[in-house]
C-alpha cells in the first residue's frame, strides 16, 4: 500500500518507458508468471467473494444455510434504498467522517511541520506521534472506555475539576460521536503524520535556502513554498482519511455498539447486524453494494483530484 | 539433486518422525492410562479423558451460581474436562453461537433463551432431543414446568432442556407497604386485582414515600418497557406477531387499553416518567418508591442493599386469569456433524447435572423448570422465590418471529414505542402506531429462516 501512496504517477511512467525499450516479449511473460501467485490469491479471496456478494444480493440468501435461497430480483435493493435504518446509519458514518477528517488532516500536518523543525531527537518525536497507531483496536478501546467511564474515568474527573457537570460521554448520542472521534484522532493520527513527514522531505533543501536568501519570513516560506509543494500529499491524505473514516466499524462497535439504541450505528455495523445477527445475507449484500457504490464515487473524486494536482505540480 | 538421494532423505525423515511420534504417543498413553502410576502420581487421579465445551452468557450473580453448578459437575465427573466460555449477553452471543454452529465448530452444550429458540431451530442450528433420549438421560418430559417445556417444543420435538422460568414480577418495600396498610396480618401484601386496586395501592405507597408509589425503568431500556407492556397486554389476551413474524396481529384496542392504564400511572406521578436503570435501583433501594416492576433476576441487586423487600407476581390487572410475562434459560445441543453418541451422552449427563443443581440457580431469583427441585422442601422454603411460582405456570413469552426474542429488534421497536407513551410525549394510540410502523419492515421482509 505504501508504495502506491508515495507513487506520484511521474516515476511510474518513466519506468514503463524504459521497461518497454529494453523488454523483449519474454520479459512480459516472466512478469505475468511472477504475478500468478498474487493473481490467484486475488481472484480467490477478493474478486471471487465480491462477485459472489453481487450475486447474493439478488437472492434471499441466509447466513446460516448453504446456498443462495430464493431469487428476489431487485427487492433487496428496493428495500435498502427505502430503509430509514440504512440511511440513518449512512448519516452516522458521514457525520463521523466530518468529525474526524479535519482534525486528522490539519493536526497531522501541524505535528509534521513541528516535528520537521526539531533538530535533536527527531526519531523520538516521530516515534511518540506514531506509537498509538500500532496499538490494536481492542487495547485502544479498552483504554478509552476507562478514560470515559462515568464516575471513575479520568475525563469526567477533569470536567469536575473545572467545575462542569461531566456529560455522559458514551451514553448520549452527540457526546458518543465526539468521544469516539477523539479516540480515533489520538489513535490514527500517526499514519497521516508519517505521510506528511515523507512529503516534507520531498521538498528540496535548495528551495528553502533560496527563500532564506531572499529574506522570506518562516510564515511566508510555509504559505508560499512548503504548502504548495505539499499539495499532492494534502490531497492524498485527505482522501485516504475520508475513505478510512467512512469504513468506521471497530471503534464504534466496541465503544457504543451503535447505541444508545441505534443512534450511533455506522453503516458497516448495519451491514454486520443484518447479515450476521439477523441472518439476512442477501439483504446485507445489497446494502454492501449500495455502500460500495457510494465509496466508489468518493474514490473517483479522489482519483480526479489527484490527477489534477499531479498535473499542476508537473507543469 | 539426483532423485534417489531425495527419496532416501524423505524416507529417513518420515521414519524419524514416525519413531518420535510413536514414542510421544506411548508416553501419552502411559500418562493417560487409567491407574497408571505416573498419572496418579502426578495428578492424584486419572486425568480427564473427555472434554466438553459449554457456552453461556451469565455474568454477575448468575455467573457465580453457574460456576458453582459447573464445579458440582466437575467434582462428580473427574474424567470430563469442562471448558466453559462466558460470552457477552444478548445479540452478540446469539450471533457467535449461530456462526460457530453453521461454521461447523459449535460448543457441545449452550445456553439459550427459550424466546430465541424458534429462530435458532428454524435456522437448523439445533439438534432435536427425542423423548426417549431425554428419558434415558433421566430427564422425562413430565418433570418440567409445562409452560417452559411447551415453549421448548417446536414442531412436536423438544429442542431444548429448560433450566428455569424468569418472569417479570412486582417487588414491594415491606416497610412502606406496612405503613400504607397494604399488608395482611401475616405481613404479606394483600392481593391486588384490577386497575383501581393497583392504582390505589401505588397511591397509598406514594403517601408513605413522599415521592413515588412505584418505579420501572423507562429510559434506555426497551426490553423492560416491552416486558411491562407485555404483562398487561397479554393479560388482555393480546398477541403481537403470528406466522414466524410475517404477520402483525397487534390488537389496537387492547394495546391502547394497556398503554392508557400504564400512562395513567406516570401521568399522575405515581411512577416516574423518565428514569434509567441506575435511577430505578436507587429509587427502590432507598425507599423512594414502594413498588418496583422488574425481572426477578434483580433480586441479587437488592439483596445487597438495606431495603427490606418481598416479591410477588405482577397483579392481575386485566382479564380473568393470571398471566405473567417471562422468559426461560434452557440448555441446547447445537447441530454438529462431529458429535458422536458417546460425546452426546456426556453432554446429556452434563445437562442433567446442571438441572440437579438448579437449587443453586434458584438463588439468583429464577424458578427452576426442573420439578424435582422446584417441588422440593428446600425450594418451598426459599423466599421470595417460592412466592411467585405461579408466574412460571402462567408464563407467556415473546411472540415467535425471526426478529423476536430476548434483546432482539422486536423488543427494541416495541419497547421504544412504549417508552414514548410512558414519558407522555406520545399518546397511547400514537405509540401503537409507532409499534406497527416499526415492525412493518420486518414483517414484510422475506424471513431469512423458517
Amino acid at each position: 500500500m505504501a508504495t502506491t501512496i508515495i507513487d506520484d504517477g511521474v516515476s511510474t511512467s518513466a519506468a514503463t518507458v524504459t521497461g518497454r525499450r529494453a523488454g523483449p516479449r519474454d520479459e512480459h511473460r516472466a512478469g505475468w508468471l511472477l504475478s500468478i501467485p498474487f493473481l490467484v490469491l486475488y481472484l480467490i479471496f477478493l474478486v471471487g467473494p465480491a462477485v459472489y456478494g453481487i450475486v447474493m444480493s439478488f437472492f434471499n440468501a441466509t447466513t446460516v444455510r448453504p446456498g443462495l435461497g430464493k431469487s428476489v430480483g431487485f427487492d433487496n435493493y428496493r428495500s435498502i434504498l427505502t430503509s430509514s435504518d440504512f440511511w440513518s446509519s449512512m448519516g452516522h458514518t458521514v457525520w463521523f467522517t466530518v468529525l474526524t477528517t479535519p482534525p486528522l488532516v490539519i493536526l497531522a500536518l501541524v505535528l509534521a511541520l513541528l516535528a520537521e523543525r526539531v533538530h535533536r531527537g527527531k526519531a523520538l518525536v516521530r516515534f511518540i506521534f506514531f506509537a498509538p497507531f500500532v496499538l490494536p483496536v481492542t487495547s485502544v478501546t479498552l483504554i478509552f472506555l476507562w478514560l470515559y467511564a462515568p464516575e471513575i474515568g479520568l475525563i469526567p474527573h477533569w470536567f469536575e475539576t473545572v467545575g462542569l457537570t461531566p456529560p455522559n460521554l458514551l451514553g448520549e448520542t452527540k457526546w458518543a460521536f465526539l468521544s469516539v472521534a477523539a479516540l480515533t484522532v489520538w489513535w490514527t493520527i500517526g499514519f497521516n503524520f508519517v505521510l506528511f513527514l515523507a512529503g516534507l522531505q520531498e521538498v528540496p533543501r535548495d528551495v528553502y535556502e533560496a527563500a532564506a536568501i531572499d529574506g522570506a519570513s518562516p510564515l511566508r516560506t510555509l504559505t508560499g513554498i512548503v504548502l504548495p509543494l505539499l499539495r499532492p500529499t494534502v490531497v492524498l491524505v485527505t482522501m485516504l482519511q475520508i475513505l478510512a473514516s467512512m469504513q468506521i466499524f471497530n471503534q464504534m462497535y466496541l465503544m457504543t455498539a451503535g447505541g444508545p439504541g441505534t443512534s450511533t450505528r455506522p453503516v458497516m455495523e448495519f451491514i454486520y447486524d443484518t447479515g450476521f445477527s439477523d441472518y439476512r445475507a442477501g439483504y446485507a449484500a445489497a446494502a454492501t453494494m449500495v455502500y460500495f457504490a457510494i465509496v466508489l464515487v468518493v474514490s473517483v473524486v479522489w482519483f480526479l483530484l489527484r490527477r489534477q494536482s499531479n498535473k499542476e505540480v508537473g507543469a | 539433486m539426483p532423485e534417489g538421494s531425495e527419496d532416501r532423505s524423505i524416507a529417513a525423515s518420515v521414519s524419524r518422525r514416525a519413531v518420535l511420534g510413536a514414542g510421544a504417543g506411548s508416553v501419552a498413553a502411559l500418562l493417560a492410562g487409567c491407574g497408571s502410576p505416573v498419572a496418579t502420581g502426578l495428578f492424584g487421579a486419572a486425568p480427564p479423558t473427555h472434554n466438553l465445551t459449554y457456552w453461556n452468557l451469565f455474568t454477575g450473580g448468575d455467573g457465580d451460581n453457574m460456576v458453582k453448578m459447573e464445579t458440582a459437575y466437575r467434582r462428580a465427573h473427574r474424567d470430563v474436562q469442562v471448558d466453559a466460555t462466558v460470552l457477552t449477553w444478548g445479540t452478540p452471543y446469539y450471533t457467535k453461537l449461530s456462526l460457530a454452529t453453521s461454521g461447523g465448530a459449535p460448543p457441545d452444550v449452550a445456553v439459550v433463551h427459550l424466546s430465541r429458540l424458534d429462530t435458532l431451530t428454524k435456522a437448523g442450528l439445533l439438534s432435536a432431543m427425542p423423548t426417549d433420549e431425554l428419558s434415558a438421560a433421566g430427564l422425562p418430559s413430565d418433570k418440567f414446568t409445562p409452560a417452559a417445556l411447551r415453549k421448548a417444543t417446536i414442531d412436536g420435538a423438544v429442542h431444548a432442556v429448560p433450566l428455569d422460568t424468569h418472569p417479570f414480577v412486582m417487588f414491594y418495600n415491606v416497610e412502606v407497604c406496612r405503613k400504607a396498610g397494604l399488608l395482611d396480618a401475616s405481613g404479606k401484601l394483600k392481593p391486588l386485582n384490577g386497575p383501581q386496586e393497583l392504582t390505589a395501592a401505588l397511591r397509598a405507597a406514594q403517601r408513605v414515600t413522599g415521592q413515588y408509589g412505584g418505579v420501572t425503568t423507562v429510559t434506555n431500556d426497551p426490553s423492560t418497557n416491552w416486558r411491562f407492556f407485555a404483562t398487561f397486554y397479554y393479560q388482555l389476551g393480546g398477541t403481537v406477531l403470528a406466522d414466524s413474524g410475517t404477520r402483525i396481529t397487534l390488537d389496537d384496542d387492547k394495546a391502547v387499553k394497556a398503554l392508557t392504564f400504564m400512562q395513567s400511572l406516570t401521568r399522575s406521578g405515581l411512577l416516574p416518567k423518565s428514569v434509567d436503570a441506575g435511577g430505578t435501583t436507587s429509587l427502590f433501594s432507598t425507599g423512594k418508591a414502594g413498588f418496583l416492576f422488574d425481572g426477578e433476576w434483580q433480586i441479587p441487586t437488592y439483596r445487597d442493599t438495606p431495603v427490606k423487600f418481598d416479591v410477588v407476581p405482577v397483579p392481575h390487572v386485566f382479564g380473568p386469569k393470571l398471566v405473567a410475562f417471562a422468559d426461560s434459560h434452557a440448555l441446547v445441543i447445537p447441530r454438529n456433524s462431529a458429535m458422536n453418541p458417546e460425546r452426546r451422552a456426556i453432554a446429556m449427563e452434563f445437562i442433567k447435572s446442571l438441572l440437579d443443581s438448579s437449587a443453586i440457580w434458584a438463588e439468583g431469583g429464577h424458578i427452576p423448570a426442573w420439578l424435582p427441585v422446584r417441588d422440593s422442601a428446600d425450594f418451598e422454603k426459599l423466599r421470595p422465590q417460592a412466592n411467585y411460582v405461579a408466574a412460571a405456570t402462567a408464563a407467556e413469552y415473546d411472540p415467535p418471529g425471526w426478529y423476536s426474542g430476548a434483546g432482539s429488534q422486536f423488543e427494541n421497536i416495541v419497547g421504544a414505542a412504549v417508552a414514548t407513551s410512558q414519558t407522555t410525549s406520545q399518546s397511547p394510540a400514537g405509540a401503537v402506531r409507532a409499534m406497527r410502523s416499526g415492525l412493518q419492515p420486518y414483517a414484510s421482509a422475506i424471513p431469512p429462516v423458517g
